[in-house]
């Protein structure tokens, strides 16, 4: 601490140098920050997905639907222990900028399934009780504005007509990932106001793979069971499913990467050419520190810390920028479903900034350390 | 009481012997002092004189441990500097050498105050300890009433004062002053040579100075002479 006046005086001496340099850490820890909530975003599907919930889909494609015979025979499945399913519905509500996800659900086991949402039980009963009635997530509702007893209007776009929906009920998550934005009606209004010849088929079927069974095998036989159908199944399990889906959106992984991979590269240059240009000009200064006792090692441990004080203070102020950024939810008006700073992504940031500062102060602070007094006097 | 020549024993501060000190420049050799032999007793005030590049600042460093010989030896409060390496030598020098140079080199982006107090950071005092030293020492060189004032805030004398102050804070064994009034006008030298004298005359300290100006050899109790690297009287 008896040291800090000598660091915080060295921050003083070019303040436009140290502010672009705080800025630098600054924009590329919010960078990285918002890049990892993207990327969670992105990835939410397969950080929400249950670990025990397999999707059964079409095998020619998602969008394809199977029939709502097959739901008794996948029960039956040895190891099914439980069986929902779901239809997309993708309608408009007064804009089509206004997305959020619709689905028709079997209300009388889709609760079952899908615990970690949490919906009051008087509201699942009214929905049991109102076949018009839709429960909605708490992102969207609080989004435009919906309370229970709403009527919600939506202009089908795959199923035609004007759908009005009675909001009986507000779901809300029991962890960071969980998808609040949601909106879900009964299945059974949907097949009655559908065209006849659609009204027997299901988007997609969920089962929960009772413990003790192996889900490998699970899925083989529900494959196997509709082979050679009309309606073929490809089975997999709830986080491949989600993870099939976001490649298709390419590699967010890697462009992440890619990107932040170049901004810590750069930050290491500029960090690292500020501080020799600061060593350098104090050459005189550190050969008074060393002529009134200060050793080798106590100087380079003063260019060290400057440079990782200077790095964590950007990094933090980069870090709190992003932090409240993201507070105030999707950017996107609906992309995003969830949308946050994992704490694990603030940590990695503290350390990462850290090593830049260590890595960029390493070079001039050896520099300051090698530094012959009598050859620093002469040049005074 | 000063001495040239000797080449004995002594029970002076600061014992020279067959002090050498020889740089190489590619295949040439340059001899900047030859068979120097010195003692400065305590409370001694010397200054050593003579023209550019006869080997006094050379003289200097090699008194106060920042550079070493190539041949001789130094001995200061009875320890063998010319032995001591790395860390001991930086802690010898902590402990017994104040410096105070012709550029003050004060560290611009600290007050009167931390400027002092940098030499004591090194000493296992408390802040209060430390408060109280620099306080006595900014009062002793009288500038008690700048101690927030940056060294851009000061006139060349004030901060040459505080360079002073930062020298004698750790109460060091002697001073060596390079040229302390080269950068002043003469009002301001005069200051800084009275109050050179006080330091020696009223609180015991010794200092070796290297100047060109003659009068401020004047004050000095013994002046030496350097030329090519030779010491004469």
């Amino acid at each position: 601490m008896k040291y800090l006046p000598l660091l915080l005086g060295n921050f003083r001496r070019h303040r436009v140098r140290v502010a672009l340099t705080l800025g630098s850490f600054a924009v590329a820890l919010f960078l990285f920050c918002v890049l990892i909530a993207i990327r969670g975003a992105f990835n939410q599907g397969v950080e929400a997905a249950g670990a025990d919930r397999i999707l059964v889909v079409n095998k020619v494609s998602l969008i394809q639907p199977l029939p709502l015979a097959y739901r008794d025979r996948v029960a039956r499945v040895p190891g099914v222990k439980d069986l929902t399913f779901a239809h997309w519905f993708g309608g408009v509500y007064q804009d089509e900028k206004n997305f959020f996800p619709q689905f028709a659900v079997d209300h009388t086991t889709w609760r079952q399934m899908y615990t970690e949402f949490r919906v009051p039980e008087e509201q699942w009963r009214a929905l049991a009780a109102d076949k018009a009635g839709a429960v909605v997530g708490k992102v969207t509702a609080e989004r435009f504005g919906w309370k229970v007893g709403d009527r919600i209007p939506i202009k089908g776009a795959i199923y035609p007509g004007d759908w009005e929906f009675n909001l009986v009920g507000i779901y809300e998550g029991t962890r960071p990932q969980d998808d609040l934005s949601q909106f879900w009606f009964r299945w059974d209004y949907w097949a009655e106001k559908v065209e006849p010849d659609i009204k027997g088929y299901v988007g997609w079927y969920v089962v929960r793979v009772d413990k003790g069974h192996d889900a490998v095998t699970v899925v083989k036989t529900i494959d196997s069971a509709f082979a050679n159908s009309p309606f073929e199944t490809r089975t997999q399990s709830e986080a491949a499913f989600m993870a099939s889906f976001v490649e298709q959106m390419g590699n967010i992984g890697f462009l992440m990467t890619a990107i932040g991979a170049v901004v810590f590269f750069t930050l290491i240059l500029v960090t690292g050419n500020t501080m020799a240009m600061s060593v350098r000009e104090r050459t005189g200064e550190l050969a008074v520190l060393k002529t009134v006792g200060f050793r080798d090692g106590a100087v380079l441990a003063l260019v060290l810390v400057e440079s990782c004080l200077l790095a964590l203070l950007g990094g933090a102020l980069g870090i709190a920028l992003a932090k409240a950024f993201t507070m105030s939810g999707d950017p996107t008006g609906g992309l995003f479903p969830v949308f946050f700073v994992p704490g694990w992504a603030m940590g990695l940031g503290v350390a990462v900034t850290l090593a830049v500062g260590l890595l960029a102060g390493l070079l001039p602070a050896l520099g300051a350390r090698r530094l012959r007094v009598i050859d620093a006097l002469r040049t005074l | 009481m000063v001495k040239i020549g000797s080449n004995g024993a002594s029970e002076s501060l600061i014992v020279v012997r067959d002090l050498a000190k020889t740089y190489r420049r590619g295949s040439e050799e340059l001899h900047v002092l030859q068979g120097i032999n010195l003692d400065v007793d305590r409370g001694d005030f010397v200054a050593f004189m003579g023209p550019s590049g006869s080997g006094k600042t050379t003289l200097l460093n090699l008194l106060g441990g920042l550079d070493v010989p190539s041949a001789g030896t130094v001995r200061a409060d009875g320890e063998e500097i010319s032995r001591l390496s790395g860390a001991r030598l930086v802690r010898w020098r902590a402990r017994h050498v104040g410096f105070i140079f012709q550029m003050y080199n004060l560290i611009p982006v600290l007050s009167a105050f931390r400027n002092v107090e940098l030499p004591l950071l090194l000493t296992p005092l408390g802040k209060a300890e430390r408060r109280r030293h620099v306080e006595n020492a900014l009062a002793l060189v009288g500038l008690a009433d700048r101690a927030k004032h940056r060294p851009r805030e000061l006139s060349g004398g004030q901060q040459q004062r505080v360079a002073i102050a930062r020298a004698i804070v750790a109460d060091p064994t002697f001073l060596l002053c390079d040229e302390p009034t080269g950068d002043l006008d003469r009002r301001s030298a005069d200051e800084i040579l009275e109050l050179l004298e006080r330091l020696v005359d009223e609180h015991g300290k010794t200092i070796l100075m290297v100047t060109h100006d003659p009068r401020a050899a004047e004050r000095a109790h013994a002046t030496l002479h350097l030329d090519k690297g030779v010491l004469a009287a």
